[in-house]
Parts: C-alpha cells; structure tokens; sequence
C-alpha cells in the first residue's frame, strides 16, 4: 500500500510542473473561425520569427468554439469571423470580469461560385437568396440551361453559413423567414464546397475570396435587381461596393498587455496587413 | 485461509479494473439523459421524432429529428445490403474453402481492413467513389447515401469477417465430415449445414456490422451531403444523426435547446446501438450454447 501512494506521490510530483507549464502565460492561444486559421497562423510564424522568444499556439474549430474557449478562459485571442453576439459578451465578463475587445484585423469578400460551364456570370442577391431557399430549384428559371440546381452551404458551426443566412438568404434583415432549404447541402469546410462546384455542372457554393481558383467561376453580384453587378476582389472589398463582405475580427479578454499587445499591433500594421494580401484576404487599407 | 494484504490489494484492483467500464457506461447513459432530456421541457417528444424540420438556430428554432434518424437508417440499411453478401461470402471462402497457407493473409488484410482510420477512408471516398457515383447515375452530386453506404458498407466489412469466421470455426468437424460422409458436395455442406449451424453466430456478426455503421461519424460527414431531408432513394443527400450531432455541437450554446436537442439525438443513438449490441450478445451466446449441448429429434 504505502509503496502505491509513494508511486502515486512521485507520478503527481513529476506530473505537475508540466500541468503548471501548460497553462503558463508564455504560450499565446488563438483559437477559433477556421476561415481565419491560416492566416492567424501566418501572422504567428512571421511573429515569432521576429521575436523567437514568443510562442503562439493556432488552432481552428470555428468562431463559435473560439469565442466558447474565450468564455471558459482556454484561449488568450479568439478568431471570429462574426460579430460576437451580446450574451456572448456578457458570458466573458462573468467568468473573467473583463469587458470584450474587439479588434477588426481583415476583411473577407465571400465570392458565390459556380461551375465554369455555367452561362451565368451575374446574379441578384435576392436571386441568390431564392436559390438558397429552394424558391428557385432549376438553372432555366434565371436565364441558364435547364439543369437543377445544386446548392451548398457550409455546415452550421461555421461563422461564413452565419453571415451568409443573415445578409444573403435573409437578404441583410437578419431575423428574416427565410431559411436555407433543406434539400441545400452542408458541406465540412470550404475546400468541400471548392471541390463538388468544380465538378458539378448545376452546383452554386459561397467560399472566401481566397479560395477562388480558375476551376471555379466567381459571379458578379448585384446589391438589388437595378445595381450594377460587382466582381469579388480585394478593390472591390475595400471599397466596400462587394456587396457580400465582412470584417474578421480578433476578440481578447480585458485590454491585451505585454505580448499580446504587441501581436495585435503587428498584425495591425503595414507588413500584418501585407500578410493578410498574401492569403488572399481583404487588407483594412490600400 | 486468511488472505495477506498484497493480495486484498490485488484483488480489489483487479476488481476495481473490472467494473470500472460498467460505471462509466451507466455515467455517460445518465449524463446523456440529464441533458437531452431537458429538451422535451420546451419541445415535444412528438414534435422532435416525428417532426419533418431541422432548423436548430433559426428563430423560433424547429427541432424535428425525422430526417437525421431516417438519414441514419437509410445509410445504415445500403451499407447491410453491400456488407452482408459480401462479408459472409468472404468469411465462408477464408473459414471454408481457402488452403491454409491464403487463409491467414487473408484474415489478417481483412482484418487490417479496421485499422485504416475512418477519416482516411472519408477522404478516399470523397476523392474516388463519389465523382464515380454522380457519374454512373448522372446525378446532379455524388454526395448521396449511397456513396456513405458504400463506404460504410465497407468499412464494417471487418467486423462482419472475422465474427463470422469465428463463428464458422466453432462449428464441429463431425458436422462437416458426416455430411460430406453422407455425399454432400462441398457447397451443400457449407450452404445447408455449416451457415446454418452457426446461423446466430452470423447474425450477431451483421448486428455488430450494424453497430459499427449506425455510429460512423467522420467518413459520413464527408461524403452524405448533410442535407436534412427524408430521403426517398439512395440517391439522394442525407444527413445523419451522427454527422448532425459532430458538425453542429461546436457552435451550440452549452445548456441551450440547440444543446440540449443534440444530447436527444445522442440517447436516440444510445438506444439504436444499445438494441443492436444486446441482439448480437444474444445471438453469440446462443451459438455457443446451440454448439454445446446435444441436439435430440
């Protein structure tokens, strides 16, 4: 017995330094919109190529699981590319009675894509709106071929379906009726959506501008049936005439010190910014 | 005799090891039920298993499972039509007819079989027989459930082989040598004598080839499509209970209906396997009791 509880006493004495070095304030955590997750982690390893004594730990899983890990205080930073709702909000200063910051740190102009194929190159958003909510099922009733339509969404637990509800299918009234229809289908991630457009003849998806590649087709997109069609691209998302883009967000816990800071700094200035160009995001300025 | 200490102390580990899986399985079962069935307090039992709409964030939201249990069932019901023929063929060529020396690469690939990961298989799916499946049915995706069914058809293919094989192994000799003894062929005494004596051994090796399909997660997740309709072919998209439950559980609220309605699914899942698992327990024991005692007429 008393040799059990000694073993169990130095197994405890060996395990915790490391418990304790877990949790150590030295490992910046940012967690959370996987649209996001690339480009945190670009930010991170030019940062810690800067500052080689900094270590910063990116991971994904979606706005709403970054924003949780903000609430149960396991992340330092959460990645949000939606607005944080108000009792999200509250939920932080409860747990860690710090106020919410918010910093805007990129855009993201959602490209809505089709097969290249497809006659097409324009469409409204309440055409895309009808689209996705199964008021219009085949390509002939917008002027196509006469072939149905193949709508796909991403999954619930993204930050993009989110948006893409409530300022595209809702048409910008976000407690609108309009729902996705059920037969839309709800696609894992983005690379998903990327690959069943570009083999799919009737298929229309929403991606990030960064994942527009030439086997896809980006469609101009008309704010009402009268507007002038807009392609997606990074002018167009800064000067805000895309009609379908959005701020990313990076959200802490209380006012960042120390090298939180200075990350959100850098990210903030001109070669973050630059970064943020590279990965095919929006920069705030020219 | 009285015992030394060391040896109370082994036992009671020992013991302790051995119920340790029973107490977290009645842990999970009443976690489970705590939080699912905290739904039905704003949601009726009714309106969640017979209700057509899944819309878990709308406002107000609609939770009606309908669709994930058929999608579930749908998926589940082509992987059996796919698995069974073939996994009882292949467990009665490598127990049966394959020379000794085939027989144990054999058991032992198809046994490797269950190692690959689910996500690999999902992926190789994704990449091989879904743009096959849209194009051999010319269907607007390859999506369907019957790309998951064919995936899952063989991913439970191990599980099905080797119980069933086990299963073919503890028929006895005599029951082989007296039919060949009496002129049967070989396939007659497979067919007629050998399956159907270790006939609840076969069933229990498909329920558990059920169990493995109805709780697949990854792979289905990738390649259903996720559509949350009842689905009236298998070529249509499906979303499962347990893809619904794994793409929607990192964005709801913890203690919300949206949460909470997961947790439903979860005991609607809990109860599928439970039924399942307990069939097959059934069946294995009887084989080995039918095997055991003699047979009178």
């Amino acid at each position: 017995m008393t040799a059990a509880f000694s073993l169990l006493a130095v197994a405890v004495s060996l395990l915790f330094p490391f418990a304790f070095s877990f949790a150590s304030p030295d490992v910046i955590q940012i967690k959370g919109s996987d649209t996001m997750v690339n480009l945190g982690q670009a930010w991170a390893e030019e940062f810690m190529n800067r500052y080689p004594e900094t270590s910063i730990a990116v991971t994904g899983g979606g706005s709403g699981t970054g924003i949780a890990a903000l609430i149960n205080g396991t992340t330092t930073i959460a990645q949000s590319s939606r607005d944080m709702k108000p009792e999200e909000k509250d939920g932080v200063l409860k747990a860690t009675g710090k106020t919410v910051q918010d910093f805007k740190v990129a855009l993201d102009a959602l490209a809505v894509i089709v097969h290249p194929s497809n006659p097409l190159s324009e469409l409204s958003i309440g055409q895309i709106s009808d689209i996705f909510s199964g008021k219009v099922k085949n390509w002939k009733e917008l002027g196509g071929a006469n072939q149905p339509i193949l709508a796909l969404s991403r999954e619930r637990n993204s930050g993009t379906h989110v948006y893409f509800l409530e300022e595209v299918v809702r048409k910008g009234n976000g407690k609108g009726p309009e729902e996705f229809s059920s037969s839309v289908l709800m696609m894992p991630s983005s690379q998903a959506i990327v690959q069943e457009v570009a083999r799919s003849q009737g298929a229309i998806g929403y991606v990030g501008l960064g994942y527009v590649t030439p086997q896809l087709k980006a469609l101009g997109i008309k704010k009402s049936a009268e507007a002038p069609a807009i392609l997606p691209s990074i002018e167009t998302g800064q000067n805000h005439s895309y009609p379908i883009s959005r701020s990313l967000h990076i959200y802490t816990a209380g006012e960042p010190e120390g090298e939180v800071e200075a990350f959100i700094d850098f990210i903030l200035s001109p070669e973050g910014q630059e970064i943020v160009r590279q990965m095919d995001f929006v920069p705030l300025q020219p | 005799m009285r015992k030394r200490p060391h040896e109370f102390f082994i036992e009671t580990a020992i013991f302790l090891a051995g119920t340790v899986s029973i107490f977290f399985v009645i842990l999970i079962f009443i976690f489970l039920l705590k939080e699912g069935l905290a739904l039905f307090r704003t949601v009726s039992l009714w309106d969640f298993l017979a209700g057509k709409d899944w819309y878990p964030i709308s406002q107000p939201p609609k939770f009606g499972a309908l669709p994930l249990v058929l999608g579930s069932l749908w998926v589940t019901l082509g992987a059996i039509v796919v698995s069974v023929p073939v996994g009882v063929a292949c467990a009665v060529y490598i127990g049966e007819v394959a020379p000794r020396w085939l027989r144990e690469t054999l058991k032992a690939s198809v046994e490797f079989l269950a190692a690959i990961p689910s996500i690999v298989l999902g992926f190789i799916g994704l990449v091989t027989l879904v743009p096959l499946v849209q194009n051999i049915f010319h269907l607007p995706t390859g999506l369907t459930a019957l790309s998951g069914s064919l995936m899952l058809g063989f991913m439970a293919m191990p599980t099905i082989v080797s119980i069933m094989e086990d299963a073919l192994s503890v028929v006895p000799k005599s029951y082989r040598e007296g039919a060949l003894a009496l002129g049967a062929t070989p396939w007659q005494t497979i067919w007629r004598v050998v399956i159907p004596a270790a006939s609840s051994g076969v069933i229990a090796a498909v329920m558990l080839g059920i169990g493995r399909v109805i709780g697949e997660t990854m792979a289905v997740m990738m390649i259903t499509g996720n559509a949350a309709r009842i689905p009236t072919t298998l070529l249509e998209p499906v979303r499962t209970m347990t893809a619904t439950i794994a793409a929607e559980m990192g964005e709801a609220v913890q203690g919300s209906p949206h949460y909470q309605s997961l947790f439903a699914i979860g005991i609607v899942l809990f109860i599928f396997t439970f039924i399942i698992n307990l069939t097959a327990d059934f069946f294995l024991h009887r084989e080995m009791a039918d095997l055991k005692k003699p047979r009178k007429k």
